[in-house]
């Protein structure tokens, strides 16, 4: 449960304020329509077999028996790919990275466990799992490469012979003068900070679903995507159907967390095979598929230096990234970590920077965004070196971090890496936590709680991340623009088709509050339409928290062009100047008169049967936005989390966790707290319970949910949730975006709080998860737990 | 997860199933709440060719008191266990225990005699079996006999019910006045089952000594089992502190405990003496207080 404090005003009748979710209903009662619940007759159903091996040449693949089981229908193999589809190409790069190919189906080589190697196609699930267990693999095993510090070693095997080394690319980011700022520093704190691979677990696993209308030459694609209009651009190159002929519908879609921000392999051979056969196909995934070949996020060792003054002001940051990339790249996956390098210095002024990242090729799934994509990563490293700092300055946190924060009169600011912070008021939001969470009291408690042997710890992370991807110039993951259609039908009702997919964050809600504020309709009247190529206008896809502002504003926009129709048709009906029309309560009146005044309704009638309209004016009530963003936005936060640690198990308790958010202007208190709240658990999940452990043969060891410690509601504790409000200047809406935030506030705030209860034993540093027995054989081997 | 073909069969009484068992053994498996069955056969782990359904059997569905036996049917589900006012006061310990088990769902679904049939190292239940003296009633085709809960475990997964034998009930003896018991568990974190599971309970005599303990110990070792030397340790002393903890030490003496990612052998033995610790100290205390537990 949480406690929700609300101190902020809302500002509109329906934006700013907790309206319940339209999706509900119809998620929560099972009336929700994913593409599992898509059935077409005559349906064919697919399964993979996939390598057990990490690393290792395929000898021999018999499907003989498998084709001959009842129910077979046929089995594709990467031979029969050969001159069809042969390379699924990333679009996040480094310029010097490595790009191999990216097979469908793997023909002679495996390189990770639960790649594909061949799809069954048979009358049922059940078969086609049958099936699976009589195709005959044989396996020359290579040397298997799992750990990124021992694979950049020279002599490590190597995960792509025709590479030189496991080094895939290398990114740098220098600004200012680091080597003086190293001299000048009164003291160096240095930390090599583990940021362990975790799997974004979406509760709907992927999905695809193709069918091929050879009449009509259409290929429909259904897949749980967050980028429906991207995968279509994708599948039109690589399957070569034109995109005006391929249609792809991202149905509902049970989470994704960045898991599903992709162009999977499963998703090109799905829509191949429905063209190839004739008949729909149909692959659900499942879980313990899920966990070997979804992508998976973070993965990050960083070595961290901070030159800091004995009065704790910092001079320079120089960090040194390993990142873990799996054996292919992926959609994003080699540039997700320069989002780390970019937004390393966080919160603080600190003049100079020196970033340099090495992503690293291993024998596993790849990484990619999740939930956070890179800033996690970032906020973590600084968050916990700032601590260290402090620790050593013997400093409060909370003032080292006050002495160093951006001043809110110093925005616009541009950070050492060339970002511009569009506005921030760090020391106010830090402020508002520590005053809602007692934090003066607290750490008398502490005290207190220390001298009774009692290992209390508080926690703070302040962190700022990077939003609304974003300016169309910059580099992906940088994301572009948006677009929305919004039309008022010819009863007034108001339809929004926006390019953007959202599943799960509830813009069918917010969209539709922001579209009923503008247009001045009943929220019921306003229902908004997504995820289908073929009836909405084109988008870029929902990831990077960029659907409110970006996605939002384009809403916003189409609104503001109807409203000036509206108003010209109104005026002409009412025979007066447009200049004196209001918007109002639903109808369009006279300034000066309101007893002069037409309704929504009557407007939009007139401007249907188009008989009344002003000269020259095209008929209709229907108005197309791209909204293109200038910045990115900047969100930022305090989080503090207070636990308890018990000495003789190594258990950590979360005893208080406060979450102080400002994500700009808020749409809806309520879905935003949804998005905190549940990025909340996945930063906790991280910090906690969630590691992806692969064994020194490249075998998956936390493979299913027996094992991979997901977090459920009783391992976590109640939030304190409240916010501050300082709008964006780069969309005219002010509004940020949340859906990282939390994710990304949480993780350090945690470890911190943990690493502080460990403080009496001169424990400095933990890495994550803090499971029990890490925390308890870390306090047995300090001499002072004796 | 799609389990390989089987053929589904419901008998219509105990003598029928175990005829049918008796006829195909180790092809037939036993179906009660499918929460440890139906996860191994959507795995692959398992593949029988028959389930042998026995869930609409009412003679494995009753509970009933005597004065001297607590008779519990096979099939009664762990929910029940939790939550019927006759365990409650008969056997608290078993209340305690069962609510331990997985979530909601799961404890709404699965039995009693499934979970001990199926014997994982690290459910709940089999420790407190133990503890309790417990007689499980089979069924076979000779008829009915007895193993005592001691007996029964024999190895990891495996216990001494033969491929064409049903657990019928459990029975538990009644409990002497002024005894007290508990169930304390470490979860693993992603599966819930216990890392540690430690029941126990504590007899104490007219001169306020323990006159009897018994602990018994799950997830530790392959198999749960009585953790005889905490018992003699603690038996005829005071149930203070430090006696307590001076016996709770011995918790994994003579064991190997078991090692996974979840916890070494080292942490398993460690907690093995915090955990019985803390459950000897609550029986204790239950059995010192007025009300009996
Ligand atoms: C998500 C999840 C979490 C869980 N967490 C826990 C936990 O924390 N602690 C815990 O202890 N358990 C846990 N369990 C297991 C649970 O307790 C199961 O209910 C129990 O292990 C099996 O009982 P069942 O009635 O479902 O048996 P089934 O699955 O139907 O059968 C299990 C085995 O016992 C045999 N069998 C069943 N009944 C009889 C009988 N009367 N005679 C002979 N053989 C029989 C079957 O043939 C089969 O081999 C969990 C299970 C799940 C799915």
């Amino acid at each position: 449960m949480a406690q929700i404090k609300q101190t902020i005003k809302p500002n509109g009748k329906y934006m700013g304020r907790r309206i319940m979710r339209k999706e509900d209903p119809r998620l929560l009662s099972g009336k929700g329509a994913y593409v599992d619940d898509i059935h077409l007759p005559n349906t064919a159903h697919v399964a993979f077999l996939r390598s057990e091996h990490a690393n290792a040449r395929i000898t021999k693949l018999d499907i003989s028996r498998a084709r001959a089981l009842a129910g077979v229908i046929q089995i594709v193999t990467g031979a029969d790919l050969r001159g069809v589809v042969e390379n699924i190409p990333p679009m996040g790069v480094l310029p010097d990275l490595f790009v191999p190919q990216h097979p469908v189906l793997a023909t002679d080589r495996v390189r990770y466990v639960g790649e594909p190697i061949a799809a069954v196609l048979a009358e049922n699930p059940y078969i086609a799992q049958d099936a699976l267990e009589l195709i005959h693999v044989e396996y020359d095993p290579l040397p298997v490469v799992v750990e990124m510090e021992k694979a950049i070693e020279p002599g490590s095997p190597l995960v792509h012979e025709q590479s030189k080394s496991n080094v895939a690319g290398t990114f740098k980011l220098d600004s200012g003068d680091i080597e003086r700022a190293f001299r000048k520093a009164d003291r160096i704190v240095t930390g090599r900070f583990v940021n362990q691979r975790v799997a974004p677990m979406p509760m709907e696993a992927r999905a695809v679903q193709a069918d091929y209308q050879a009449g009509e030459k259409m290929l429909t694609v259904w897949s749980a995507t967050q980028i429906p209009h991207l995968l279509r651009s994708s599948l039109s190159r690589l399957l070569k159907v034109p995109e005006n002929r391929l249609r792809v519908i991202a149905p509902d879609v049970g989470g994704a967390f960045g898991g599903k921000l992709n162009v999977y392999r499963e998703e090109v051979l799905l829509p191949l095979l429905a063209m190839r056969l004739g008949r729909p196909v149909k692959w659900i995934e499942t879980r313990r598929e899920n966990m070997r070949a979804m992508i998976h996020g973070r993965d990050q060792i960083n070595y961290v230096e901070l030159a800091v003054t004995k009065d704790g002001r910092m001079l320079g940051l120089k960090c040194r990234t390993l990142a873990d990339i799996g054996a292919y790249p992926q959609m994003l996956t080699a540039a997700i970590p320069t989002l780390t390098a970019i937004m390393a210095t966080g919160c603080y002024k600190i003049p100079a920077l020196s970033f340099e990242l090495t992503d690293v090729f291993t024998n596993k799934m790849a990484t990619d965004a999740y939930r956070g994509a890179g800033r996690p990563e970032a906020t973590y490293l600084i968050e916990r070196i700032v601590d260290m700092a402090a620790a050593e300055l013997k400093m409060d946190p909370a003032e080292i971090r006050s002495r160093n924060f951006l001043k809110s009169s110093e925005f616009p600011f541009t950070t050492p890496s060339g970002l511009i912070y569009d506005s921030g008021n760090y020391k106010t939001c830090m402020d508002k936590a520590l005053d809602l969470a007692g934090y003066n009291k607290l750490r008398q408690q502490q005290e207190r709680a220390r001298k009774q042997g009692r290992l209390m710890g508080i926690g703070l992370s302040t962190y700022v991340e990077i939003c609304a991807m974003g300016p169309a110039t910059s580099d992906p993951p940088g994301g572009g623009w948006e677009s929305a259609t919004v039309r008022i039908e010819p009863s007034g009702k108001v339809t929004v088709l926006s390019g953007a997919s959202p599943h799960g964050q509830g813009e069918e809600t917010t969209y539709a509050q922001i579209a009923a504020d503008q247009l001045s309709v009943p929220f019921d009247d306003v229902t908004v339409i997504h995820g289908d190529t073929a009836s909405v206008p084109p988008g870029v896809g929902t990831f990077g928290s960029r659907n409110t502002a970006v996605g939002g504003t384009a809403v916003y926009m189409s609104a503001q062009k109807i409203r000036t129709k509206m108003e010209a048709i109104a005026a002409n009906l009412l025979e007066i100047n447009p200049k004196n029309i209001v918007l109002r309560d639903g109808t369009l009146q006279s300034k000066l008169n309101p007893k002069k005044s037409v309704s929504v309704r009557e407007v939009a009638r007139a401007a249907y049967t188009a008989k009344k309209l002003p000269p020259g004016m095209e008929p209709g009530l229907s108005e197309t936005s791209f909204f293109s963003p200038k910045n990115y936005t900047f969100p930022f936060g305090t989080h503090v989390c207070v636990v308890e640690v018990e000495r003789e198990t190594g258990e950590v308790k979360i005893i208080k966790y406060v979450a102080m958010d400002d994500c700009g202007k808020v749409i809806n208190p309520m879905t935003v707290e949804g998005q905190v709240q549940g990025g909340i658990a996945q930063g906790l999940g991280q910090a906690l319970y969630e590691e992806i452990i692969y064994d020194d043969n490249g075998q998956l060891v936390t493979g299913s949910l027996m094992d991979y410690a997901f977090p459920k509601a009783t391992q976590l504790p109640e939030y304190i949730c409240d916010r501050t409000e300082t709008p964006t200047t780069s969309n005219p809406l002010g509004v940020k975006g949340v859906g990282e935030a939390g994710t990304i506030g949480a993780t350090p705030a945690l470890v911190n709080a943990v690493v502080d209860a460990l403080a009496p034993y001169g424990i400095q540093h933990l890495d994550m998860p803090l499971k029990p027995e890490k925390v308890w054989r870390t306090i047995e081997e300090k001499p002072e737990a004796r | 997860m799609f389990p390989a073909n089987f053929n589904y069969v419901r008998p219509n009484n105990i003598r029928e199933a175990v005829q049918f068992l008796n006829e195909h053994k180790d092809d037939a498996k036993v179906l009660a709440g499918g929460q440890s069955l139906i996860p191994m056969m959507k795995l692959r782990l398992a593949a029988p060719e028959f389930l042998v359904d026995i869930g609409r059997l009412p003679e494995l569905k009753e509970i009933d008191l005597d004065d001297a036996v607590l008779t519990i049917g096979s099939l009664i589900r762990h929910a029940d266990i939790e939550t019927a006012d006759l365990i409650a006061r008969a056997c608290p310990l078993l209340a305690e225990t069962a609510a331990e088990i997985g979530d909601a769902q799961v404890r709404n679904r699965g039995t009693i005699g499934g979970s001990l049939a199926h014997a994982d190292p690290s459910a709940d239940l089999p420790a407190t079996m133990l503890v309790l003296d417990a007689r499980f009633s089979v069924a076979g085709p000779d008829g009915r006999r007895i193993i005592m809960a001691e007996d029964f475990f024999t190895d990891v997964m495996t216990t001494a019910l033969r491929p064409n034998e049903i657990l019928v009930s459990i029975e538990i003896p009644k409990m002497s006045r002024r005894t007290g018991c508990a169930y304390v568990k470490m979860h693993q974190q992603a599966s819930g089952f216990a890392i540690v599971g430690v029941a126990s309970l504590i007899t104490l005599g007219r001169n306020g000594r323990a006159e009897d303990v018994r602990v018994g110990i799950n997830g530790v070792s392959g198999v749960p089992y009585r953790a005889h030397a905490v018992e003699e340790s603690l038996r005829g002393k005071p149930v203070d502190e430090r006696n307590i903890a001076e016996a709770a030490a011995l918790a994994a003496q003579g064991v190997e405990p078991l090692s996974d990612i979840h916890a070494s052998s080292e942490y398993r033995r460690e907690m093995a003496t915090v955990y019985a610790r803390r459950s000897l100290q609550r029986a204790a205390q239950r059995a010192s207080a007025p009300q009996r537990h």
